[in-house]
């Protein structure tokens, strides 16, 4: 499967031989876990690991709570209430699953801008990259229809708002928002549906995840220097390489303990801090709350939805030249979506010969600025949209667009590269003088 | 790692604002929506219920509280629960007789409440809404500038809150389309529909403690943080093991990780742990 030289399973006994030659289940698991992987992997990597954790936490919490939960909109929020007080660990349960998804996206965040300062997403990493961002768009929908099953007063304005997201689409859009919504309004049928789709996309996630995994083992990981294993023969392999098993698993399950620790604490001490005050106030379709604020993880391209108002020029350019149909609401959605897309994009839109940002000096203080840009974003993003919030939000998701789209295209021709090691053992070996002892005796 | 390293660097960004920090939370308008620290038993970590807090909390409730707003999530039977009020369910069953009538639909009519119902829900013109979850449905603290440290170190502030309101008013009322409305400061737009209700001496508790007003607000609002979270004492003992046990996994792993990598990074010699 993989195109690094390795050593494959070999059935031994008798059972074994029998089985490998019905089916081969054994074989993919050895290869699998085997796979040889950059001996130059820095911290960066463990996140793979901790966001396949997460993915298994939350579906294990997710159908217990499930057992436990009703979902309609007489009883959904009492059926919460019910959860906390009166089944046995499930507070924990449900602080858990709720907190259980920021940390499912911080892991995923930090996992997306690894990739974008090493280059995992250019060639051969492109699917790997282009199934990773479907993953990110399948998280986001399950993370928005989760929050509104407790039924308080952020879930139900919250789902009000990003249906209406849909509304926005010229002529068709009303029709779509009634038929997601499965009515004019959200609603009993809404909850339904949501809660529906809530079970279902986990394990759409699962089988994603699978087929990522499948996609970057065919390729080999990527590795801070960019440089790819030598693949000659399996010796030459060997020496830029490990077998994930035990070497990679032992290192990301240390790393994972770490993160757990902190989630850990956050559930146990301050299970409350990341979610709004709002959603303990159960829904009420009379009373809209003084500022509706979208879970922190969709903040950043909430900021960017919220940027071009009426009032930017390119905003009216683009309603004149449409004559109007596309209006500020929908160039707002578009922009939205069009943020996620770009990253989408990365791949083509990079044209630097080097893959690793580790070796491109003008090209790291762009992508840091674009860390520094997502963070306020994702501040502003739950700021009002008066002066100056209006300006540093339209400020800021301007330079987003304008590093994918300009900067990355541009460096690639006007920036000189450093050169990165030959090879990933050199690098291996000048982080640690003495690992080549062995070899040199 | 990474969210290890950001909370340090939030808690040693808001320990340098510190003062500052505090001072920028109540941003309502006109210094409306202020809200004071109060030192509750229950805060950090290691913070419990103070029991004889939450009865007297329970006693302010029910003798001022009860008339206007239910508890309608919250069984009676939780009063004798561990990490709560504490009484015996004895107790229990005394006081929800002696307070509470339900409808019980088999008997089609009223009876005296039993330990396994609910708080009754109150609703009807001119009664506050319910009280079950006040606790977590109101922040005390947020900023500064929106980026949530304040409650990062003072926690989210709802008891605090509900404190801050009961002791907010100022005395002064207006008349809007008859209806009246009362100054309060901790309220975000300043006036409210509830009148002032605490003054001291208005009841008289059980343990001797002198019921001034103030007494009585911190009281009653730790009472209710109970109520929106009643299982706080179990959970954080969850929290003290899983962070322990944790700890004990993270440096056994780490270990591990530096046995099984040092003939690697150090050209086969083995590690002397």
């Amino acid at each position: 499967m993989s195109g690094i030289p390795h050593d494959h399973y070999e059935p031994k006994s008798r059972f074994e031989t029998w089985l490998h030659e019905r089916l081969p289940v054994v074989a993919l698991a050895y290869d699998t876990l085997m796979i040889p992987t950059p001996k130059n992997l820095n911290w960066w990597w463990i996140w793979g690991i901790v966001l396949a954790f997460t993915l298994v936490l939350q579906i294990v919490t997710g159908i217990i709570l499930v057992m436990h939960y009703t979902p309609h909109v007489d009883l959904a929020f009492a059926s919460i209430e019910h959860i906390m007080r009166d089944v046995n660990g499930g507070h924990m349960l449900r602080y858990m699953h709720a907190n259980g998804a920021s940390l499912f996206f911080i892991a995923v965040y930090i996992h997306i801008f690894r990739g974008l300062y090493y280059g995992s997403y250019k060639s051969p990493r492109e699917v790997t990259w282009i199934i990773g961002m479907l993953i990110y768009l399948v998280m986001m929908a399950t993370g928005f229809l989760g929050y509104v099953l407790p039924w308080g007063q952020m879930s139900f304005w919250g789902a009000t708002v990003i249906t209406g997201l849909f509304g926005a689409i010229p002529f068709i859009g009303p029709d779509i928002q009634t038929w997601l919504l499965g009515g004019p309004a959200v609603d009993n049928a809404a909850l339904n549906r949501f809660f529906s789709l809530h079970y279902l996309l986990p394990f759409v996630l699962v089988g994603l995840v699978a087929v990522h995994i499948w996609a970057f083992h065919s390729t080999g990981n990527n590795n801070p220097t960019g440089v790819e294993v030598r693949r000659g023969s399996k010796d030459e392999a060997k020496k830029d390489t490990l077998p994930f098993w035990p070497y990679f698993v032992i290192k990301d399950l240390f790393a994972l303990a770490i993160v757990l620790m902190v989630f850990f604490a956050v559930v146990g001490f301050m299970p409350n801090y990341l979610g709004h005050p709002d959603n303990y106030i159960e829904a009420n379709p009379l009373a809209t709350p003084a500022h509706i604020v979208p879970e922190w993880y969709y903040l950043p391209f909430y900021a960017i939805l919220r940027a071009f108002t009426a009032d930017v020029w390119a905003v009216q350019l683009v309603s004149f030249i449409t004559g109007g149909i596309v209006d500020a609401k929908f160039f707002g959605v578009l922009a939205m979506f069009g943020a996620i897309f770009v990253i989408v994009l990365a791949p083509w839109l990079d044209t630097s010969k080097t893959r690793s940002g580790a070796y491109r000096p003008m090209f790291k203080f762009w992508f840091w600025l674009l860390g520094i840009d997502f963070m306020v974003l994702m501040w502003v993003g739950a700021q009002s949209t008066e002066f100056p919030y209006d300006w540093i939000s339209l400020i800021a998701a301007t330079y987003w667009f304008a590093y994918f789209l300009l900067i990355l295209p541009i460096l690639g021709w006007t920036e000189k590269a450093k050169q990165p090691p030959a090879t990933i053992e050199d690098d291996f070996n000048h982080h640690y003088p003495e690992a080549s002892g062995s070899a040199a005796e | 790692m990474i969210r290890k390293l950001t909370l340090t660097a939030v808690t040693a960004m808001s320990l340098a604002l510190g003062a500052g920090a505090a001072q920028a939370a109540g941003g309502g308008e006109g210094g409306y929506g202020h809200i004071e620290d109060v030192a509750f038993s229950f805060e950090g970590p290691f913070g419990k219920y103070d029991q004889m807090q939450l009865q007297r909390g329970l006693k302010v409730y029910t003798e001022v509280c009860a008339a206007c707003h239910g508890l309608r999530y919250v069984p009676l039977r939780t009063l004798a629960d561990p990490g709560g009020p504490g009484y015996t369910e004895d107790e229990v069953r005394a006081y929800a007789a002696e307070h509470f009538y339900v409808y019980d639909e088999e008997l089609e009519d009223d009876r005296e409440a039993l330990p396994s119902d609910h708080f009754p829900a109150v609703s009807g013109d001119g009664m506050g809404p319910d009280l079950s979850l006040m606790a977590k449905a109101r922040a005390g603290f947020h900023g500064p500038y929106g980026t949530g440290i304040n409650q990062l170190l003072r926690g989210i502030g709802g008891a605090e809150y509900i404190a801050n309101f009961l002791l907010g008013f100022t005395g002064e009322e207006d008349e809007v389309a008859g209806q009246y409305l009362y100054e309060n400061m901790a309220f975000s737009t300043g006036w409210v529909q509830m009148a002032p209700q605490l003054e001291d001496d208005l009841i008289e508790y059980d343990d001797g403690t002198p019921a001034t007003a103030e007494q009585m607000a911190h009281d009653v609002a730790a009472f209710l943080m109970w109520t929106a979270e009643p299982k706080m004492m179990a959970r954080k003992q969850a929290g003290i093991l899983g962070v322990s046990l944790l700890l004990l996994l993270t440096v056994l792993l780490y270990l591990t990780n530096k046995k099984l990598w040092y003939p690697i990074k150090h050209g086969g010699k083995q590690a002397n742990l």
